[in-house]
């Protein structure tokens, strides 16, 4: 079996999540190449095929033009499944590559499966297998989900020429907001989740985490309905956090919340819903209603 | 202008889980559904151009699924869509994202869109891949997991969302599919008026199999909740109860409280 990696190139730098990749592959027992648009300057520790195209001629990722170069690589290699990880650029660009080969995609695979693959669905509750009905497959691994691995030795370099248009013209990067609270040094945080319900709750939730000397933490949509800064977002697109005690007040455990928590040293979930996916990591999940059980804590803790 | 969003009705996520009787999805039986949450950013998107653009545009709502998926047309059409298509599909979820975005690139083909708006992802099935495909199949420039955009004289820009908080700003001509992502917009709720407004408009029912030819091109095996991991505490009861538990917990067990 032969796996085509596609690896990740940022502003010059190879992305540490592209180790993943050979962590997928080695559970697979695949053989691998790897695909890079990157640049001599920052190889991978790797010594296999290295299909590689120079990222200084082509820009920052160019849809259009990436996929050519994957083609071209898929051609040459011949491989059974072609493999991205489940991020920015994977997402945008392994159903574009699946759909010129007309075959399976199966995306953010998070474990290998009896016959298939194990994927999350109905917001992490559930899971599927799934299996390819094509002799090849695309398949994007979920960030985190395989253990990163450096094969180490230097690479074969086969080059691939970097010409070719895009229909989407890459214009520039815009930086991360600033964040006025670095919840990364915090002990404790007290998270605020949709289930809190509506904007007037968010002080209820600080009170708990003024009340344990800690800081207010949040879930996304928290954030982007306007009831908490974003400076104060856990998650992929927040901070990344490890405090002694997390407690997550409404929150239903989405990977993506989970990337930005799960090494807290304790968690502490409070949902109604006792099948919510935060309740795989909480140490204890109280199933209650939220704004029901954290008034009675912060008294008692208060005290 | 020619305006098209796809939206498709999803559980409501809290809802506890079964297996249908195959094994292969989730049994509907007692299960409430609502539009899938991205596709509201998209729809929001969609009307916010269609209100730029006046009179010379035109937004159609399209969602292939079972006749439920009609309650998810009309809050569209309330929210500010022209025209509803209801792609008909009793068995819509036994069917993969190929054939999804198949069926809706066969019935987009000859309408002429500029920009076609879909959700980043589907809440259930979590692929997202039907608006990418969709955009391959037509020709369409596209740009995914967007959380800005701007339209001016056949230009999209757009902001996508990229790890950590950074942004990518990318500019594509018409015609183009954005895939949107939460926090793009803050979606309306439909007023009465404009409820009973969309009374009016119109819903056109096109049965699947006159659109899709297709065959799947992955299987589902199975359908089934995750293995338990955690040695994790449930405790449930009565508040006070719940409260004196976790405190005792808390000073056992962490440094942070005395
Ligand atoms: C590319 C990408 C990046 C993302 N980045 C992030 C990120 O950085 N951070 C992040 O948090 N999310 C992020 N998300 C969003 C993520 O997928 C989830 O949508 C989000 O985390 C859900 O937030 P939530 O748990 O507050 O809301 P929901 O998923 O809506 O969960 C609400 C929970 O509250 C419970 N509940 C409801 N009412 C009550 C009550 N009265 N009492 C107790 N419990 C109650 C419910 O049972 C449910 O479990 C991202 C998504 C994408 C696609
Ligand atoms: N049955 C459907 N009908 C209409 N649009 C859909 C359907 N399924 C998916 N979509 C669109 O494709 C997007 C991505 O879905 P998915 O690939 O399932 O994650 C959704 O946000 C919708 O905009």
């Amino acid at each position: 079996m032969k796996t085509l990696l596609v690896g990740e190139y940022r502003e010059g730098k190879l992305l540490d999540s592209t180790y993943e990749l050979f962590g997928f592959a080695g559970q697979m027992g695949a053989e691998t190449a790897l695909l890079l648009v990157g640049s001599d300057a920052h190889l991978p520790a790797y010594g296999g095929t290295l299909y590689l195209a120079d990222a200084a001629a082509c820009g920052e990722y160019r849809p259009d033009l990436h996929k050519k170069l994957v083609l071209e690589a898929v051609q040459k290699e011949n491989p059974d499944y072609i493999v991205f990880v489940h991020s920015s650029y994977g997402w945008d660009l392994a159903p574009r590559v699946a759909a010129a080969l007309k075959v399976a995609q199966i995306s953010e695979v998070m474990a290998l499966a009896d016959g298939g693959f194990e994927v999350g669905c109905c917001n992490a509750k559930m899971r599927r297998s799934v299996k390819p009905a094509t002799n090849r497959a695309v398949v994007t691994i979920q960030a985190g989900a395989f253990p990163a691995l450096q094969p180490g030795g230097s690479p074969t370099i086969q080059r691939l020429a970097a010409d070719g248009g895009s229909t989407v013209e890459f214009v520039g990067y815009e930086a991360a907001e600033k964040k006025d609270v670095d919840l990364g040094k915090a002990e404790i945080i007290v998270s605020a989740g949709r289930g809190i319900g509506k904007k007037d709750n968010v002080s209820v939730i600080a009170a708990l985490a003024a009340a344990f000397g800690g800081e207010l933490g949040a879930s996304r949509p928290v954030v982007d309905a306007g009831w908490v800064e974003h400076s104060h977002q856990v998650g992929t697109t927040g901070q990344t956090v490890s405090p002694k005690l997390y407690i997550a007040c409404g929150i239903s455990g989405a990977i993506q919340h989970l990337a930005g928590m799960k090494k807290s040293d304790f968690i502490v979930a409070i949902n109604k819903d006792k099948d919510a996916p935060i309740g795989e990591i909480a140490d204890v999940l109280v199933v209650a209603d939220v704004m029901q059980f954290v008034p009675a804590l912060t008294a008692k803790v208060a005290k | 202008m020619k305006l098209l969003v796809c939206i498709k009705q999803v559980p409501d996520l809290e809802s506890r889980f079964k297996p249908d009787a195959a094994g292969i999805w989730y049994n509907e039986t007692d299960l409430a559904f609502r539009m899938n949450e991205y596709d509201e950013y998209a729809v929001e998107q969609a009307i916010l151009l269609r209100e730029k653009l006046g009179e010379e545009a035109e937004l159609t709502v399209l969602s292939i699924g079972p006749d439920r998926v009609v309650e998810a047309l009309k809050k569209s059409l309330a929210m500010g869509c022209d025209n509803a298509v209801h792609i008909q599909d009793p068995a819509a979820s036994s069917k993969d994202p190929w054939q999804i975005a198949s069926a809706i690139a066969a019935y987009a083909t000859d309408k002429g869109f500029d920009i076609i708006f879909t959700g980043m992802q589907s809440q259930d099935r979590g692929s997202a891949q039907v608006g990418v495909i969709v955009a391959e199949l037509l020709g369409f420039a596209c740009t995914t997991t967007i959380v800005g955009f701007d339209y001016d004289n056949g230009t999209v820009i757009a902001k996508r969302e990229l790890e950590g908080g950074i942004k990518g700003v990318v500019r594509m001509k018409t015609p183009a599919l954005v895939t949107c992502q939460m926090g793009l917009n803050i979606p309306r709720y439909p007023t009465l008026p404009n409820i009973m407004k969309a009374k009016k408009k119109e819903i056109v029912t096109i049965p699947v199999a006159d659109l899709l030819t297709e065959a799947p091109l992955a299987t589902t095996i199975s359908f089934h909740p995750p293995a338990k991991k955690g040695g994790g505490i449930v405790l449930e009861g009565d508040v006070g109860d719940l409260v004196e538990k976790v405190i005792a917990i808390l000073k056992d067990k962490t440094a942070v409280l005395r």
